[in-house]
């Protein structure tokens, strides 16, 4: 049946590409969701046998009691906003910094021999190793956390950009350059679109960086946001609320996986990879 | 070496009835063919002299092929042809039909389509006509252009849902879009299939008998030279060793016994040059 739902639903799109697929329960909805669901099942399973200590990890039911009385007294919410808005500044400042220092030395000769050389050292310091630092400089505040989620995010998306735009094909350039582009058109036309693939690769890992920098940096010094959460309730012995955390930075992380899918499918639509 | 006056071709009216589609308007004007001549040209690259002295004449509208073994600097000197690469020695100028110096609004086709994966093909046919241009006109002449190549229907295409051959004539389409004055082919047909290659002789002569733009074809292919131009000139270490006119009327047949024996006689004066 699965097999008939294909077929028909290609001839679909080969007649009409007009008519949107609407989402199916099929098997590619289904499968993904096998192995998460299996887990949980044994894991609450393992603690109502008893198997699992309460003590070193709250069984699903347990977490999803604490789901909803954090979620009741409103510190769910507050934290998940908090965390997103620190996520979102840092992806920001960090990534259009990187961006802009990738397009820039991967056209300009002389930038790239000026700015190359260090960005490439400042790369290998392992940026959660500037803690120390950054509470000496900016304090506990939001300062410290915009400026660590910046510098982790802004290297996989510069890496990325530059090799995007060094690897843009250099006979298509010619030809631009034959048809009598301008610089800007040269670079709207021909290098941005020819390195948005090698720069969405740059963003996906990007966004890895800036949750984990992030959590870092929150369980070391806030008052607010996910990190702080679950290192307050460790305090109190909360279990349920740690793994809490875990599952909603795991969500979250999907969440902007699956937003840097879409974008990718819309803007690459061109390139037969990502035709579906 | 010879120099011939060659007749132009009438431009026949627009014969091909098989879309049963009404030729777009914008479609319908003619270029302005120039002439080119070239006076002692040399081109090196270091310590290696790639063109020794070139002389030619092309007369506005002449379909001139440019045969040669590899390394022997016809790439090169079509390089020269539309401004990639500058000239060490001599003089290259353009005129008009009417003598006057004229700037070449040069266009060429390469071996591989070189479109741009991610615009559609209308779009990319629309790069042909430059910078400035309002958006719906680009589109109406871009449409035209694919109609002439026939492939109007593929307008909304991505390049990658084309074959070899439909890209490359995107390629003409994207070329002919602005009715340059000189069109320069660079083994345009080099990747084709056979009987692709077949049908886009087929079309290449059609548009440049409809056109009238002045064409270069470097080629490696005797028998498609033979095929197409009015003029063949064989390259040889940098210079011109044979300017051989082609007086056959311009409806050739594959397997013509006269074109044969001109290609013969074309092989013999690329393979003698040693």
């Amino acid at each position: 049946m699965a097999l008939a739902d294909l077929t028909f639903s290609r001839t679909l799109k080969q007649t009409n590409k007009r008519i949107p697929s609407f989402p199916r329960l099929g098997r590619a909805h289904v499968l993904p969701l096998v192995v998460p669901v299996t887990l949980i099942a044994l894991w609450q399973l393992g603690s109502s046998t008893g198997f699992i200590s309460d003590r070193i990890m709250p069984s699903p039911v347990a977490v999803t009691q604490a789901f909803w009385s954090e979620a009741a007294s409103g510190d769910l919410g507050h934290n998940i906003l908090v965390s997103a808005g620190r996520a979102l500044a840092g992806l920001l400042v960090g990534g259009t910094i990187g961006f802009l220092l990738g397009i820039i030395n991967g056209v300009s000769k002389l930038s790239e021999q000026l700015t190359d050389t260090t960005l490439q050292m400042i790369r290998t310091i392992p940026h959660l190793a500037l803690i120390p630092l950054v509470i000496l400089w900016f304090g506990i505040g939001e300062e410290a956390k915009l400026f660590l989620t910046s510098l982790g995010v802004l290297f996989p998306i510069y890496l990325n950009t530059y090799h995007g735009v060094r690897n843009v094909d250099r006979d298509l350039l010619e030809m631009g350059r034959i048809y009598g582009m301008s610089r800007w058109s040269l670079f709207r036309k021909v290098i941005f679109p020819g390195a948005l693939p090698s720069i969405f690769v740059g963003l996906r890992y990007a966004l890895g960086i800036m949750w984990l920098t992030l959590i870092v940096s929150e369980s070391i010094a806030a008052s607010s946001g996910l990190g702080y959460m679950a290192n307050n309730a460790r305090e109190f012995m909360m279990t349920d609320v740690v793994v809490l955390a875990l599952v909603i930075y795991a969500l979250l992380g999907k969440l902007a996986d699956v937003i840097a899918r879409r974008l990718e499918g819309w803007t690459l639509s061109w390139n037969a990879a990502y035709q579906k | 070496m010879s120099l011939h006056i060659h007749e132009r071709p009438a431009r026949s009216p627009y014969s091909s009835s098989t879309h049963g589609a009404t030729r777009p308007d914008a479609a319908s004007t003619t270029t302005q063919a120039v002439s080119l001549h070239l006076r002692g040209v040399e081109k090196r690259f270091g310590d290696n002299q790639v063109l020794r002295g070139i002389d030619l004449d092309i007369e506005a509208g002449q379909f001139v092929a440019i045969v040669g073994k590899s390394g022997c600097g016809k790439s090169t000197l079509l390089r020269l042809l539309v401004g990639l690469d500058q000239h060490t020695g001599g003089d290259i100028s353009f005129h008009d039909e009417y003598g006057n110096s004229a700037k070449a609004d040069a266009r060429i086709v390469f071996q591989e389509p070189r479109l741009l994966p991610w615009f559609n093909v209308a779009k990319n046919v629309a790069v042909g006509l430059g910078e400035g241009i309002d958006k719906d006109e680009a589109r109406t002449k871009a449409l035209a252009a694919l109609w002439e190549v026939h492939l109007r229907n593929k307008a909304e295409e991505w390049p990658s849902q084309l074959s070899g051959g439909q890209r490359q004539r995107v390629a003409l389409a994207r070329a002919l879009v602005s009715r340059p004055g000189l069109l320069v082919l660079d083994e345009p047909l080099g990747a084709l299939d056979a009987l692709t290659r077949i049908s886009m002789q087929t079309l290449i002569a059609r548009v440049w008998r409809e056109l009238g733009f002045t064409a270069v074809l470097v080629t490696h292919d005797v028998s498609e030279a033979v095929h197409l131009a009015d003029r063949v000139i064989v390259l040889g270490e940098g210079r011109i060793s044979l300017d051989l006119s082609i007086p056959q009327p311009h409806s050739r047949k594959h397997g013509d016994a006269e074109l044969a024996e001109l290609e013969g006689q074309l092989l013999e004066a690329i393979l003698k040059d040693r």
